[in-house]
């Protein structure tokens, strides 16, 4: 959803732009923290994203949840799965609209003791006591829509070295060098996905605040009606107005629409925009294996 | 305020003016097209966010100016800025709400929907408040404000006027009424489940003696809509977007009922309305889980990401069609479309409903069938589906471009083509104006266990450049883009904003640099602007005693314009 639903980049977890369009922008903006363990809102903390808006349940009696850990695993895990998430004849409970409103049991008891016959669930005589312990272990599994993942993902290193130098030769080597700019790059940034992401676009590593390489910045000429030229990175930079910062330091700026001013951008990163156009996955993939060979 | 209000008297009509005073707004003049008021999200009920009003043209946009600035304050503290000294200020914050007071929300009020004018009262939104200001000078007569227990809190898209209630929603899922009067609660209503991770952020409709809700949810839980009854509160209909009982139509294309029964598709924007034909048409959001969708089958999964038309009656479905078969990337169709009616390539007048796609496809549907009479790509960088469309007229998903475990480069980032902001249409010149941006971000798989993740977990989306922002204006009847105005700019921007326009012949946005820019609807070029900082709705247009403004929102600021002679 764009929850603002909103939603954007909703869920994206490291967000080198924003899009004031997406639906979620606002909260991902102020989501550069984790969670804090204590604090997702409910009443003990501050809301700053979507990831930490509702409250976690009050933590159960220990020995509840032990004693619904044995019933669940004996009774419920075989088609729910250990987890809750779901096995191959049970829906997962963790989104379960009934676990999710349920609170001690009461929602949970009616399913238990009549069963779902329609659907091949059985029915299992338990007390209200047992089935209030199975909630509160099932309830200590978190529901959460923004979870990248539970398990390490495999390594995203699955290209062609080979491959990957031969199109880094034509498409790259006019600029960059894997003995001069490139040397060593993937000991200066040893973890694959960042380098990945580094290399198509410089800056866009991932990770809190940008990744590890800071590009430089866009530059400009402008030329006056007068014939001056002022040149000096870009400070701003809209269809009105342009701001440089000079080599001395200085701030000026410009108003262009309307005049006879000329602005002749540098984006340094331009060729890498262009180049997202063109790229297969795989030449991608074969690059980023042909950059972790440059110890 | 009152002496000022019978002045207007004077200006006005007497007779309709004292009628529409003492009753409030009639929903039947909601039937009207945009004009002198700004009653409902989109002003009319057509989407078209296009006004009648043209004191403002292209041959006095120069001298727009600004009449006031009114800085709003979100919570039960201080109140608006602009508000005038005792005795004269407004009464104190009312304050309602199911929470304990306890949660906090970071991050300023950011006014994201739409502002209603009814009778030179401007009634504002932001999550958890709502504010009366007048319309002449903006200083505020009234706050009220809903203590929260939690809920994602990412926007509001404003109120709903029925009489002399208004209507709003909360991020912690209530539908609550409010007297525009007073700004004193009538009541509140739980609207959708908390504990199920809901939240509410659209703007309720009002449809004849329905007030209509939406929801939103990131979670694993099925979209609806609810019609409520104005008075009481009472639930008239509810209609699900995906299917949730045995024998539902739909199901089939998913992989079985409890897949569906957790399929999403939130309609979590405003729709328009048809009023020959009764109909509500309206978006719906993405299926969910949003990335790991093996847990939906393989089928298109109905109806989420579609334009979809419900009787406002009886809220049973007329017709759909499906914008995004299967979504994978969290691009929700829930865009509130726009209704024309014309001539269509010379087969006579027709009755049609447009909208410009998360996903960067455009349609054109016949709204009484929901035949699709056009498909294009409005974005060109959007790779994520195949060359040709479907026999349908759908885009086909390449499954290749959903995330890959080393990543797929896919255009767009989450954000979209296109997201809430919305588009416009003028008449005068038959074009649909929309924002968009072209982005680009690795998608990485990281969930690998093949039951899924919930929601939207099971990736992780990096961006990696944006490669440009734009307004662009799309013939209807071609789908071709007639116009692209691309935003000057430096590196990564966020998109422009909402859209107005106008029978001056003025197209109003804000650009991506923070600046509020008049266009010429003909051809984008801008023909006046001014530096407010990022807008963050889409401008809005109204009579003041006989006089016309222009409204945005920045923030958490209003900024009123008009020609100061």
């Amino acid at each position: 959803m764009g929850c603002d639903k909103k939603r954007s980049t909703r869920g994206a977890r490291r967000i080198l732009f924003l899009s004031a369009v997406s639906a979620v922008s606002a909260l991902i903006v102020v989501d550069a923290q984790p969670p804090t363990p204590q604090g997702r809102g409910g009443g003990r903390g501050q809301i700053t994203s979507p990831r930490n808006a509702y409250p976690d349940r009050p933590p159960a009696d220990p020995a509840a949840v032990e004693r619904g850990r044995a019933l669940y695993s004996v009774n419920c895990a075989f088609c729910h799965g250990q987890d809750t998430r779901g096995g191959d004849s049970g829906p997962s409970l963790l989104r379960s609209g009934i676990v999710l409103d349920d609170q001690h049991g009461e929602l949970m008891a009616p399913v238990i003791q009549n069963g779902r016959t329609d659907r091949g669930m059985p029915k299992f005589a338990m007390s209200t006591e047992q089935i209030a312990d199975i909630a509160a272990f099932v309830h200590t599994f978190r529901a959460a829509g923004y979870d990248e993942s539970r398990n390490k993902p495999p390594s995203i290193l699955v290209g062609d070295a080979k491959a990957g130098e031969q199109f880094f030769n034509g498409k790259c080597a006019s600029c960059h060098s894997p003995t001069s700019d490139l040397k060593g790059i993937a000991t200066k940034i040893s973890d694959e996905k960042i380098l990945q992401q580094t290399w198509l676009m410089p800056g866009s590593g991932g990770g809190r605040g940008g990744g590890p390489v800071r590009p430089p910045a866009p530059t400009a000429v402008v030329t006056l009606p007068t014939g001056e030229r002022v040149e000096g990175t870009i400070e701003r930079l809209d269809d009105f107005t342009i701001a440089l910062v000079t080599a001395d330091g200085s701030h000026r700026s410009f108003r262009t629409d309307g005049t006879n001013i000329k602005v002749d951008v540098k984006d340094p990163l331009q060729q890498h925009r262009e180049l997202l156009r063109s790229y297969t996955d795989k030449d991608i993939h074969n690059v980023t294996a042909f950059l972790v060979t440059l110890k | 305020m009152r002496f000022k209000a019978f002045f207007v008297v004077f200006v006005l009509s007497c007779v309709s003016w004292l009628s529409a005073a003492s009753s409030g707004l009639d929903p039947a003049s909601l039937l009207k097209p945009l004009s002198d008021d700004w009653p409902s999200y989109s002003g009319d009920y057509t989407g078209r966010r296009y006004s009648a009003l043209k004191q403002i043209d292209q041959s006095n946009v120069k001298h727009l100016s600004l009449a006031w600035v009114s800085k709003l304050a979100g919570g039960a503290g201080a109140p608006n800025p602009n508000a005038l000294p005792p005795p004269f200020g407004p009464p104190p914050t009312s304050v309602g709400g199911e929470g304990k007071g306890d949660v906090v929300v970071a991050g300023q009020t950011t006014i994201k929907g739409s502002i209603l004018e009814v009778n030179d009262i401007l009634y504002v939104t932001a999550p958890d408040n709502v504010w009366a200001l007048d319309a002449h000078d903006g200083h505020e007569l009234w706050h009220y404000f809903w203590k929260t227990k939690g809920g994602t809190h990412i926007g509001n898209r404003g109120a709903a006027m029925w009489g002399n209630y208004l209507f709003f929603v909360t991020p912690d899922d209530y539908f609550v009424s409010i007297d525009a009067r007073t700004g004193k609660e009538r009541w509140h209503k739980e609207a959708a489940s908390f504990q199920q991770q809901y939240f509410l952020t659209s703007a309720p409709m009002t449809i004849g003696n329905h007030i209509i809700v939406g929801t939103g949810n990131d979670l694993d839980s099925p979209g609806y809509l609810t019609s409520y009854d104005p008075e009481t509160g009472a639930q008239q209909w509810r209609f699900y977007t995906t299917p949730q009982n045995a024998g539902d139509p739909g199901l089939d294309t998913w992989k079985n009922l409890d897949a569906a029964r957790h399929g999403g598709g939130h309609p979590w924007l405003p729709g328009v309305y048809d009023p020959e034909q009764h109909l509500y048409i309206f978006g719906t959001g993405n299926p969910t889980p949003a990335y790991t969708s093996q847990v939906r089958g393989e089928g298109d999964n109905l109806f989420t990401c579609a334009i979809v038309a419900v009787n406002v009656d009886t809220g049973k479905m007329q017709w759909y069609y499906q914008t995004s078969p299967h979504d994978t990337h969290d691009w929700d169709s829930a865009q509130t479309p726009i209704l024309i009616d014309s001539d269509f390539r010379g087969s006579g007048p027709r009755r049609m409903v447009l909208t410009a796609s998360r996903n960067g496809y455009y349609f054109t549907l016949d709204r009484v069938s929901g035949e699709r009479l056009v498909t294009s790509k409005f974005s060109d960088t959007v790779n994520w589906a195949k060359p040709d469309l479907n026999p349908r007229g759908q885009p086909v998903r390449d499954p290749s471009k959903d995330h890959d475990i080393a990543g797929a480069l896919v255009s767009s980032a989450n954000g979209g083509a296109t997201n809430w902001p919305p588009p416009a249409f003028s008449p005068d010149t038959g074009l649909f104006y929309v924002p968009l941006s072209e982005s680009f971000a690795m998608y990485y798989l990281t969930e690998t266990d093949e039951r899924g993740a919930m929601g939207l977990g099971g990736k992780e989306e990096i961006g990696v450049g944006s490669l440009g922002n734009y307004i662009i204006a799309i013939d209807p009847k071609t789908g071709k883009t007639v116009w692209r105005h691309k935003f000057r700019s430096v590196g990564n921007t966020r998109g422009a904003s909402g859209l107005l326009t106008t029978a001056g012949k003025l197209l109003f946005g804000g650009d991506v640099s923070g600046n509020f820019v008049a266009f010429d609807p003909a051809n984008g070029n801008p023909l006046w602007h001014t530096q407010l900082g990022q807008v963050t709705n889409a401008p809005e247009t109204f009579l003041v005693d006989g006089r016309q403004y222009v409204l945005v929102a920045a923030g958490d600021t209003l900024y009123a314009f008009t020609i100061n002679n």
